[in-house]
């Protein structure tokens, strides 16, 4: 993707997005939940998700990737899950309830799930840490991931972070140390790993669990390197403009497809994920799945090196 | 360097206090004042206090490599700008101003050397550039630094100064991290080590990818080496900050590098690293 300007990785993946939705369409899958008769809204959407989004759209993206409503990590694993045994403890240290992780029943088999974790009331917030892990949470990670590999069972992970937490016992612990451990350790793992950001994907925080064969976004997440606030602190030197910085640092789901960050977008009931936990769950479920069987036959190895060389791959630069 | 617009990381220079109030050749610590020719003579190191000024990237490899070895290569990649970003300015305009200062393409030279006469590949970021920040090219260049090592089968050392990903790239910023963490894998794969020495500042994106997966970890002493700065960490938690926080020395303390390493014990040091793992 780096040098030829005649790759379009989006409109290939918009194709593959369309394929996609016309599968769901054929197949039985919205059965009971409640959006079966939506589906011309639903392709209204993609319409809507292939168009360049205007700067008021990215925000409203923003907006909605933060909503306080919006299904978190543990609201699809209720729905998605038949059965969830959450796992707990860097074995080391402690246990960050920042991030959740744990063996699932899905559809019929194992999985791991590793997945940042935010609060809904006040209580549960400062329980949750807003959702930013410490090192602790990301030796959470390393170990189930480590142990779904011994076991081999797929991983899936849920990405929904403002960012890892900037503390003093964070950085006395090793924050960027571990940030960089775990990309490390899932760049080496033979099972397949589906990773789809479901609110905030802020930053290192974020990319340090997304480093899987398929990363998909949900239709109104954010992908960022920097949280708008704190580009906009630092290159306009004023919060307060972040919907600018937003815009110019384009976010959101269609440009990080546009871009080839991500493989996929999934999209959400209409209104937002918040409006309905279930239909966002079950569609989530459904590209999971998909994402899933595309990579599941793959030989261990050879998906370990295209996983590899996909991240490898990454970024634009010219030689004149 | 640092115009009134030029407000991006290159201002971080002042996370140490006291530093931004004073000369470049003044020392933050001792005051003590300098000709440029006095400082590096002393390898930019306070004769007499110890403080580790900047070094360019240029005067790194100067220092480090032995005379006439460094082979530069990929001096020609440039960044694009995919985003069409523009802040108060036109990210290609400060890609130009950032050239044109610092006489390099991007924030990261890179290339074969020999280090007290053995074999290696040299990669020095360049703090003036930009802030040392990652972007593309940068992370481009680290990795096929990674892959000319691994193909030579000599080690890898590459000196850091950075003040994180680029955010003028925006997700292909942040994409660098895993990006360059796939080029330590490999590298691991060929068993062909990564010294990565430290230098002020080594932070973010930076510190959360290649350069704390080093085998060997040199940090030079009084270098911030923190994921997250004093001043965010301050401003996000109001906590009460420790004097050293994020230090080299604090870092020693907790376990995340091998030793600090004095400017003027460097090269031997890695010469010492070097040979123990030929």
């Amino acid at each position: 993707m780096a040098a030829d300007p005649e790759s379009k990785p989006g409109q290939i993946e918009q194709l593959r997005l369309r394929e996609r939705l016309t599968k769901l369409r054929d197949l039985p899958l919205l059965r009971g939940v409640g959006v079966s008769g939506e589906l011309g809204r639903l392709e209204r959407q993609i319409e809507r998700i292939a168009a360049e989004p205007s700067a008021d759209e990215v925000w409203h993206s923003v907006e909605l990737a933060r909503h306080q409503d919006r299904p978190y990590t543990l609201d699809y694993v209720e729905r998605i899950f038949d059965d969830f045994v959450e796992l707990h403890g860097d074995r080391a240290l402690a246990d960050d309830p920042a991030i959740v992780a744990g063996l699932a029943r899905f559809r019929g088999r194992t999985v791991a799930l590793v997945g940042h974790q935010k609060g809904r009331d006040i209580r549960e917030r400062t329980y949750r840490n807003f959702g930013m892990p410490y090192p602790e949470g990301y030796r959470k990670a390393i170990r189930i991931m480590e142990l779904a590999n011994l076991h081999r069972f797929p991983i899936f992970t849920l990405v929904d972070t403002p960012g890892a937490y900037p503390g003093v016992t964070a950085e006395q612990h090793g924050q960027g140390g571990w940030i960089a451990r775990c990309q490390l350790e899932m760049i080496g793992l033979e099972v397949p790993i589906v990773s789809c950001v479901i609110g905030e994907g802020g930053s290192g925080g974020a990319v340090a669990i997304a480093v899987a064969d398929r990363v998909l976004m949900q239709e109104n997440a954010i992908y960022s390197v920097i949280s708008p606030e704190g580009c906009a602190a630092i290159l306009w030197r004023d919060a307060s403009e972040a919907k600018k910085a937003a815009a110019a640092f384009k976010p959101d789901a269609r440009h990080c497809l546009d871009l080839g960050v991500i493989d996929g977008i999934v999209p959400e009931p209409p209104g937002g994920a918040h409006m309905d936990h279930d239909a966002a769950s079950a569609l989530l479920a459904e590209l999971l799945e998909t994402a899933l069987g595309e990579i599941d036959g793959n030989e261990p190895k050879a998906r370990r090196l295209a996983r590899r060389d996909r991240f490898r791959g990454m970024g634009v630069f010219v030689t004149p | 360097m640092a115009s009134r617009i030029d407000v991006s990381i290159e201002n971080r220079r002042d996370d140490r206090p006291g530093e931004a109030a004073h000369g470049p050749n003044t020392c933050p610590r001792c005051r003590s004042h300098y000709r440029d020719d006095e400082l590096d003579a002393n390898l930019r190191v306070c004769a007499q206090c110890g403080y580790h000024f900047p070094v360019r990237a240029r005067g790194r490899i100067a220092q480090l490599a032995d005379g006439g070895t460094f082979f530069e290569q990929d001096a020609d990649l440039r960044s694009a700008d995919p985003l069409g970003f523009f802040d108060l300015k036109a990210y290609t305009d400060r890609l130009a101003e950032a050239e044109m200062a610092t006489g390099l393409g991007d924030a990261i030279v890179a290339g074969a050397a020999a280090i007290e006469r053995r074999p290696c590949e040299l990669a020095v970021m360049e703090f003036a550039f930009m802030g040392g920040s990652m972007g593309s090219t940068v992370g481009e260049k680290f990795a096929r630094a990674c892959e000319r090592a691994a193909d030579r089968g000599a080690p890898l050392v590459c000196v850091t100064a950075s003040g994180g990903a680029r955010m003028q790239e925006g997700i292909l910023s942040l994409m660098q991290l895993p990006k360059t963490v796939s080029a330590v894998d490999a590298l691991r794969e060929a068993r062909t080590p990564l010294i990565t020495v430290m230098a002020h500042p080594t932070t973010a994106g930076v510190l959360a990818s290649f350069a704390s997966l080093a085998d060997v970890i040199v940090a030079e002493p009084g270098a911030l080496l923190a994921f997250t700065g004093p001043r965010v960490v301050q401003q996000t938690t109001r906590e009460k900050l420790p004097d050293d926080f994020g230090l080299a020395e604090s870092n020693s303390r907790f376990g995340h590098v091998d030793a600090i390493v004095r400017r003027s014990d460097l090269r031997p040091y890695l010469g010492r690293l070097l040979a123990l793992f030929a």
